[in-house]
């Protein structure tokens, strides 16, 4: 598609020789050391979905147990083992890495770079992920799956009241995928503000990566204090402090602050990039620029700020100062403007463009419905008095689940559709979605909404069974069978992944006539991105560049160089070599995994554990060769390189 | 128009490739930049947001453990000794001044005075660690007697393991500068470890203050 407007002959001196250069070993050593972002891209989103059929599998085995009263099938100690893996996996095992996944494959091209920034690191990221993946499902398999919910209050979750090695599992799975996410927000942000292409200035960044970029931002203010809380919750269960415990002046609430003043940003952390999924998508399928650029990035920040100021409204119930409850309460409210804004936004823009019902838009269409949905919920959870009523009931499980379900999922399979041909280079198949977001659309709402009604009528959460005098009997069996027909659609959704794998339709560059810059290039994109990097002229360059916008010339082609620019106006700054593809990330990952795992049995193991850590970070930093940074080795008669205050150095040839 | 000025109006010009084709040629830019410019300026000031995050979190759950307790510290158990943490205030604070040393010496691609510097920060990070130790032996309180004892234990572990792994990554970096392949863009790395080294010594000063101070003054 972009082949007409880009007819010049190209000026690249040596194309086969720049693939090469970036390309990865062949083999399984190869594989091993890969940096490649769209490589680990892939390996997040593919693990990210085994994980998403793991914890749907284990949600499908509650609603199983839970379709009529007094059922045998599973007892107490399972369920809770299951209930507190499922929602572990799904929000830190899936819905987070898998929205980093999009953006660590999908923020380069977008943005016209080469690479990620600090691709090893990145690599690191994806193992430790993994190390993550595997230490959680190895301590379900083994009986040893945390069982006290995917918060871990204490006092619950203290030695006294959990003997066992559950609690420290959930805790140090938190470490494991928290690393990870930070490294890929760190290495997100970076990409985004200083290798964007030479133009891209900040009203011309794509919605898609303002919303990355916000994201990562929470991430990085967020993730600690959940590290922090699940550190001190270990330390108490091991070595015997007292943060949480009442007798020696500890406070079990000090767990909820710390947990929820991450876990409220965590619901935007998942559902901000879900929305940038859905400007990108609607913009592309409207056939027209977004409207209201500027107030949906707005509506971005300010719902990052004020995801910041909401968690004590999980903590209503727990008796806060009523100045307290009034401020919590307005905040929770005023978070409804800036998601108004952009759902006016999202309306406008259809109103006033072509609509063309493709697949993602059809899944978009069930986001706008379902989303709705849990936001109202949500309004009606932020009212104090119906919050206290209403707590600990599933209402309040229905709720999150439209928002979650609603906000992430169904964008996140929208993104699925809309971003597979360029991953794979072939088309999925419209009839087959269709059929797959019909049976998961119908299949959600008989699950979930009955839940709503079961809230009201007072069924209380995460109680593995019920009593037939309750009368809950007939609307449980309802959404236990809209489960069948949501897995009906999730593996219709996957059977379609792997025979479009093979057998779809050629997608060419720009399969959708789409805007922006990962659409400029080769489906999937070749090892280097893009044969010659583009400069952009406006925020859709695929439709309102000029057909002789210039390329960037002059990378050296035998080795990894990049283009670093300015973060505001992305004038063109210096070039950087990036590292080689290496198997130190996973050494590290897994002294760190190998660390991580044997504190939970001796705090001896973090002393022992970090020399082979240390070992590893070293062969990592250290260089192979003088020039391996592609500057000028030692003896250097001069600095070449400027310092911030200078003006960047070089002239035309 | 000054030199450096004309210079960036040429960077970055639309110019002309071999086919006709409108490209900006990019190949007279520098290999590399100090400061903002360098990708790791930017990873190290995500690595201190990140850190700065838990510092600031974690002297929060100490006051929030205070408004849960009449006595502070409890049990009438003594504050932590000032000597120890005073001194190690003085002694990191101090050590910015090697530490500035060694930065203006990597601008100037010195390598002399860059192994010279790196060294002395060393010599101070031997320094401010070992009085580390002693800090702990005399802060009076256990981390399992009470949640008083644990927050300051936590603060102040969590503060040790940045000296220490600023030490021991320090420590790998002037092994590079003696004994690695050098090339310009290892100066770089020593700027931007400098700036690091400044975030680490700065949060020592209110951790410090709440350790050692919060006790005594309220």
């Amino acid at each position: 598609m972009t082949e007409p407007r880009r007819g010049l002959p190209p000026v690249l001196e040596d194309p086969t020789g720049l693939e090469r250069t970036w390309a990865d070993a062949p083999g399984p050593l190869g594989w091993l050391r890969s940096v490649d972002h769209k490589a680990i891209g892939r390996r997040y989103l593919a693990t990210a979905s085994v994980m998403f059929l793991f914890a749907g599998a284990l949600a499908a085995t509650m609603r199983l147990q839970l379709s009529r009263p007094e059922n045998p099938f599973i007892g107490p100690d399972l369920y809770d083992q299951i209930f507190a893996t499922h929602g572990t996996t799904m929000m830190f095992l899936f819905a987070v890495p898998v929205m980093q996944g999009f953006g660590i494959y999908f923020v380069p091209l977008m943005v016209g770079a080469r690479a990620i920034a600090f691709p090893r690191l990145v690599a690191f990221s994806y193992w430790m992920y993994l190390g993550g993946c595997i230490f959680l499902y190895l301590s379900l398999f083994l009986n040893t799956g945390p069982d006290v919910g995917w918060f871990s209050y204490p006092p619950l979750s203290e030695q006294l009241f959990s003997p066992t090695k559950r609690p420290d599992v959930w805790a140090q799975m938190i470490t494991w995928t928290e690393v990870a996410s930070l490294a890929v927000a760190v290495s997100i942000i970076t990409t985004a503000f200083k290798m964007r292409a030479p133009g891209m200035a900040l009203n011309r960044v794509p919605i898609f990566v303002w919303a990355q970029v916000v994201t990562s931002f929470m991430v990085i203010f967020a993730m600690p204090a959940v590290m922090m809380a699940s550190t001190a919750l270990i330390l108490d269960r091991l070595v015997s402090t007292h943060f949480f415990d009442v007798d020696r002046g500890g406070d079990a609430l000090l767990f909820q602050h710390l947990f929820w003043f991450f876990g409220h940003p965590e619901v935007y952390i998942i559902f901000i990039p879900g929305t940038g999924i859905v400007s990108t998508i609607v913009s592309t399928f409207s056939r027209r620029a977004m409207v209201g650029y500027l107030p949906v990035v707005l509506s971005l920040v300010s719902t990052a700020f004020i995801g910041f100021g909401l968690w004590v409204h999980h903590m209503f119930a727990t008796g806060v100062p009523q100045l307290g409850a009034s401020f919590f309460t307005a905040a929770s409210i005023m978070i409804a403007i800036p998601t108004g804004a952009q759902f006016f936004c999202w309306i406008a823009t259809m109103w006033s463009g072509r609509v063309e019902l493709k697949s993602p838009m059809l899944w978009l269409l069930g986001f706008f419905w379902v989303f709705l949905i849990g936001g109202l919920t949500g309004v009606m959870l932020a009212s104090v008095p119906l919050n206290v009523q209403l707590h600990d009931t599933f209402f309040v499980v229905a709720h999150f689940h439209y928002v979650l379900i609603g906000g992430a999922v169904f964008p996140l399979v929208a993104a699925i559709y809309y971003w597979y041909p360029k991953l794979v280079g072939r088309m999925m198949s419209e009839r087959l979605a269709a059929w797959a977001f019909g049976l998961f659309f119908v299949g959600f709402n008989v699950t979930f909404f009955p839940m709503h009604l079961l809230g009201l009528h007072g069924m209380p959460r995460r109680v593995y069974t019920y009593l037939p005098q309750t009368g809950w009997g007939p609307l449980n069996l309802l959404a236990s069978s809209g489960a069948l027909l949501m897995a009906a659609g999730v593996l219709t959704l996957m059977a379609d992944a792997v025979r479009a794998r093979r057998v779809g339709a050629l997608a060419g560059d720009d399969p959708w006539n789409a805007g922006t810059l990962e659409w400029a290039t080769a489906s999937p994109p070749p090892n280097s991105n893009f044969i010659e990097p583009p400069t952009v002229g406006s925020l859709d360059p695929l439709w309102e560049d000029p057909p002789d916008q210039p390329v960037v010339v002059g990378l050296r082609s035998d080795a990894r160089d990049v283009l670093v620019t300015h973060v505001l106006d992305t004038e063109p700054d210096h070039r950087t070599v990036f590292p080689d593809p290496s198997i130190w990330p996973l050494a590290t990952a897994i002294a760190t995994s190998a660390m991580f795992a044997g504190s939970i049995f001796t705090s001896w193991a973090v002393v022992y554990g970090s020399i082979p850590m240390f070992i590893a970070m070293v062969g990592w930093f250290w260089p192979k060769s003088p020039d391996e940074g592609g500057t000028q080795p030692w003896p250097i008669e001069h600095r070449t390189l400027p310092l911030p205050n200078e003006a960047p150095q070089g002239a035309m040839p | 128009m000054t030199a450096p000025a004309a210079a960036a109006a040429m960077v970055g010009r639309p110019t002309r490739g071999d086919g006709g084709r409108a490209a900006i040629d990019v190949s007279g830019l520098a290999p590399g930049g100090f400061g903002h410019r360098s990708l790791m300026w930017w990873g190290t000031l995500g690595i201190v947001f990140i850190e700065g995050t838990a510092f600031a979190l974690t002297i929060a759950a100490y006051f929030y453990l205070r408004t849960r307790n009449a006595q502070w510290p409890p049990d009438a158990v003594a504050p932590p000794a000032l000597f120890w943490g005073t001194l190690n205030v003085a002694i990191q604070l101090a050590s910015g001044i090697p530490n500035h040393l060694a930065k203006k010496a990597a601008e100037h691609v010195d390598l002399r005075r860059v192994r010279l510097w790196l060294v002395v920060q060393l010599v101070f990070g031997v320094a401010f660690n070992a009085v580390r130790a002693v800090e702990f032996l005399n802060l009076n309180v256990l981390w399992n007697t009470d949640a008083y004892g644990s927050v300051v234990w936590l603060l102040l572990s969590l503060h040790t393991t940045h000296i220490l792994t600023d030490f021991l990554d320090t420590a790998v970096l002037a092994a590079l500068m003696f004994f690695g392949p050098i090339e310009e863009k290892r100066f770089v790395d020593v700027e931007e470890n400098a700036v690091y080294w400044y975030f680490v010594v700065a949060a020592w000063v209110p951790i410090y203050g709440v350790i050692y101070w919060a006790p005594r003054l309220i």
